[in-house]
């Protein structure tokens, strides 16, 4: 046994029941789970156990982010670099890019965990594993400038609010992470719209470029500039302002492809999601009156966040739909919505955030009429015998 | 026609420790114990006391509720103790073997008695508990008559006995004796579910009454449960019975010898078997004799039954009533340094979060570590993979959880039975109870309906 094995287990009793430290119980008890897998053994029902766990299922998902993380601290220093217009190789966007974004990862967890050992002991349950994966998507979903007690107050708004009320992990009705934005978005509209936000340093506007404007290139078609957008690879690749994970439908794509084949996520909904923008974006097509209805409906799925949100958002599988065939409605839902509201909402230029939020409302109204078809089957089943009975 | 049913969804865990099809030779075991607790929702009453004499059909206990339901000696000898937990609550009764003698029930061709007689020479010969009814999955009511009764021709649980090799190894005339008992309870059909890929339905053509299905697939396309949903479900007020193949002979023998001979081949299986293979014993045995000196050392798991749904005993403990199959696995008291984060090639999994999915073949030794701490539901269609019904199970579990009578009907809970989730409850990430729900479930409904 090891040396970190043994000082584990003879500090133990001081953090059990009764123990000097008793109240840091949960805190223990999720440090010694993340080291080492416990040792209980099953005890009723089935002998064996899968070896999968909800840290497991939970890590997946962090691998999956990563792609748009790496990316995303990348195009954070190109970005910035642009603005002021020097050049700096990958390594060095990168790592400018990176010291910037690990500040709010810090925060978030920091503050998100925090909440959570606290809600975990007062509950006396172990600690959910559900804000890892929140405390990362949070970071890349908001401008990298924004402040860091801003951002503070968003998770504790989205985690105390937002899921220890409902009675925490696997019973909120929203997506914390969307909530958080949604705090941001509404609380603080200054820092999370317009074109300055996007681009580390250009609100404080030191040393700009001639000719950067840093807008987004939804708030290009917002304005009807779309002549003005950057060419579709550029797009689809990712080297354009926004949000720090959301630009690069590269690397969101990789990340998609891990959820699917592990099974983590469901392919059912992202699948959806983009059915749905295809075909908001065909009918938008067929009215086109203006040059942003006009836009080819591949456009959409590499502008802003909705490729972020269809692969990492919508996939969340507390807060949407939970039967198969609902997640195919909930999917298509959210893909129509999010176009409706960019396209046609001009107060709002990404609709995502909101059309998710919306469907996490209604995935439990979809989950209802899936299982009443369920037992609509199963009553005429009954009905159908009966009847051959009487006969 | 045959009605034939290819199923899906389901999973087969692929565990080292399959039985070699052999019958080891003779072992009698010394004692032999009935287990109350073998029986969900019973409670016994007790006709013996310790150090009675009993022949081999002797009442050892009887149901409280359906007091004509016996449950007897699987040998003569004498009662040397009754083991009770907590609450006074009856785990045992063991008796110690001594001689041949049986209690003589009479032998009599089914065809010449009437229902109520088969019934009657049934019940008190103690083989009524082998038959059983959904709804709940208890035994069979014996007052209510079914409108089908289910024997399922094969067993997918993981290293389960091989029924084509016991086939081969026991009178298809017993069994044949034993569907013309059985014919006489019901107006029904009686179905013969057999395994779709490839099993000598030529055998049973002999066999008068037997509606002939097949169905094939993953774990769990063997249980009775699975059968009775596609060939014959069971709607609000209908009662469907099943009785477990090997006990279908056991039927036989009644009739044809008059005692009450509940033997059955089983088969010795597990990673910490050293010679995994088949034996012959009566129900209740002890298996001390069959893992002396045959298994691996270490701490050990034994189970009567398979490891989805088996009992916990201990290595001198008895094999249950219903079960035709003893686990050994090793247990699995151990920390694991960073185990959710290693790449897994050894790790078995549903998921394919593991390197292990990249060896679609390799069976693996699996023990009895959790995995993880319990958790909330959190990830969704995980259940619906496994269940081969149209059932869904996580709506289900939820509705018991809740209490709420009316949603568990609507959702099938007069169809299913905690086996029917055993592998829910394997690849919950969360480490959910699901089967204790389940059967917590089946047993409010129980208590709501009578």
């Amino acid at each position: 046994m090891s040396s970190l094995r043994k000082t584990l287990d003879k500090l133990k009793p001081h953090f059990s029941e009764g123990g000097r430290f008793s109240k840091l119980r949960s805190v223990f008890d999720g440090f010694e789970a993340f080291l080492y897998v416990s040792d209980k053994v099953t005890f009723k029902g089935s002998h064996i156990r899968d070896s999968i766990d909800l840290k497991r299922a939970m890590s997946v998902v962090i691998i999956a982010l990563l792609p748009a993380l790496i990316f995303g601290s990348f195009n954070t220093g190109l970005q910035h670099f642009r603005s002021i217009g020097t050049e700096a190789t990958v390594l060095h966007s990168f790592w400018f890019g990176f010291l910037k974004i690990l500040p709010l990862i810090i925060v978030s967890y920091v503050v998100g965990l925090g909440i959570e050992f606290v809600a975990a002991q007062i509950r006396g349950h172990e600690i959910n594993e559900g804000y890892l994966v929140t405390g990362l998507l949070i970071p890349l979903i908001v401008p990298v400038d924004i402040p860091l007690w801003m951002l503070a107050l968003a998770v504790a708004f989205s985690v105390i609010l937002g899921k220890e009320v409902f009675g925490g992990t696997g019973m909120n009705v929203f997506n914390p992470a969307l909530l958080a934005r949604a705090f941001l978005f509404f609380s603080y509209p200054k820092w999370m719209t317009g074109d300055k936000v996007w681009t580390e340093g250009l609100t404080a506007g030191l040393n700009i470029a001639d000719g950067y404007s840093g807008a987004t290139p939804l708030s290009l078609c917002a304005a009807g500039d779309t002549t003005q957008l950057p060419s579709f690879l550029e797009m689809f690749i990712g080297t354009i302002p926004g949000s720090v994970g959301e630009t690069s439908v590269i690397a969101i794509l990789l990340g998609a492809l891990i959820l699917i084949v592990t099974g983590v996520g469901s392919w059912k909904i992202i699948t959806g999601v983009f059915a749905g923008g295809m075909a908001m974006g065909l009918l938008l097509n067929l009215y086109s009156a203006n040059s942003y209805m006009e836009l080819p409906f591949y456009y959409h799925f590499v502008m802003g966040g909705f490729a972020f949100g269809a692969v990492f958002m919508a996939t969340d599988p507390v807060t949407g739909s939970q039967t198969e065939t609902g997640k195919w409605i909930y999917g298509f839902l959210i893909g129509i919505l999010s176009i409706l509201f960019r396209v046609l909402n001009p107060a709002y230029p990404e609709g995502v955030m909101l059309a998710i939020l919306l469907m996490n409302v209604f995935a439990p109204l979809i989950d209802y009429y899936v299982v009443q078809a369920n037992i609509r089957r199963r009553l005429n089943r009954a009905n159908i015998r009966v009847n051959n009975v009487v006969k | 026609m045959f009605r034939s049913v290819k199923l899906k969804r389901g999973f087969d865990i692929r565990l080292d420790g399959v039985a070699e099809k052999v019958i080891a030779g003779e072992t009698i075991p010394a004692r032999y114990g009935v287990k109350p607790v073998d029986f969900p929702g019973l409670t016994p009453k007790l006709n013996v006391r310790p150090g009675d004499k009993v022949k081999a059909g002797s009442p050892l206990f009887h149901d409280k509720v359906h007091p004509e339901i016996f449950f007897t000696s699987p040998v003569s000898g004498s009662v040397s103790s009754v083991l009770r937990g907590e609450r006074r609550k009856m785990l045992e009764v063991v008796v110690e073997r001594d001689g041949n003698d049986n209690i003589d029930f009479g032998r009599e061709n089914p065809e010449n008695l009437s229902g109520e007689e088969v019934k009657n020479k049934i019940l008190l010969a103690g083989l009524w508990p082998a038959v059983r009814q959904r709804p709940y999955h208890v035994i069979a009511n014996p007052v209510r008559m079914p409108k089908s009764v289910f024997i399922s021709g094969f067993d997918t649980a993981p290293l389960a006995p091989d029924f084509s090799f016991i086939l081969q190894n026991s009178s298809l005339e017993e069994f044949r004796l034993g569907i013309s008992a059985l014919s006489k309870l019901t107006d029904g059909k009686i179905h013969l579910v057999l395994n779709g890929e490839g099993y000598l339905s030529e055998l049973f053509n002999q066999v008068s009454r037997l509606e002939i299905s097949y169905i094939s697939g993953p774990h769990p396309a063997g249980n009775v449960g699975v059968h009775i949903h596609h060939i014959d479900p069971v709607n609000k007020g209908e009662v469907v019975w099943y009785v477990n193949f090997q006990d279908v002979m056991a039927i036989g023998r009644l009739f044809g010898k008059g005692i009450y001979d509940h033997k059955r081949i089983i088969a010795l299986t597990g990673s910490e078997v050293l010679k995994p293979q088949y034996f012959r014993v009566l129900s209740g045995a002890s298996i001390e004799p069959l893992v002396r000196d045959n298994v691996e050392k270490g701490k050990l798991r034994y189970i009567s039954g398979n490891v989805l749904t088996g009992t916990k005993i201990a290595g001198d403990g008895y094999l249950g009533y219903y079960d035709s199959q003893i686990t050994v696995i090793p247990e699995g008291e151990y920390h694991e340094f960073f185990g959710w984060a290693s790449p897994g090639i050894n790790k078995f999994s549903f998921s394919r979060t593991f390197l292990s999915s990249l060896f679609p073949k390799k069976n693996f030794k699996l023990d009895t570590n959790l995995h993880g701490g319990e958790r909330a539901f959190v990830l969704t269609g995980q259940y619906e993979k496994v269940v081969p019904m149209d059932i869904y199970p996580m709506q289900l579990f939820k509705a018991i959880i809740a209490g709420d009578i009316e949603m568990m009907e609507n959702l099938g809970i007069y169809e299913v039975a905690e086996e029917d989730f055993a592998l829910c409850e394997y690849i919950c990430p969360s480490k959910i109870e699901i089967q204790s729900i389940v059967r917590q479930g089946l047993d409010l409904m129980i208590k709501e309906m009578s």
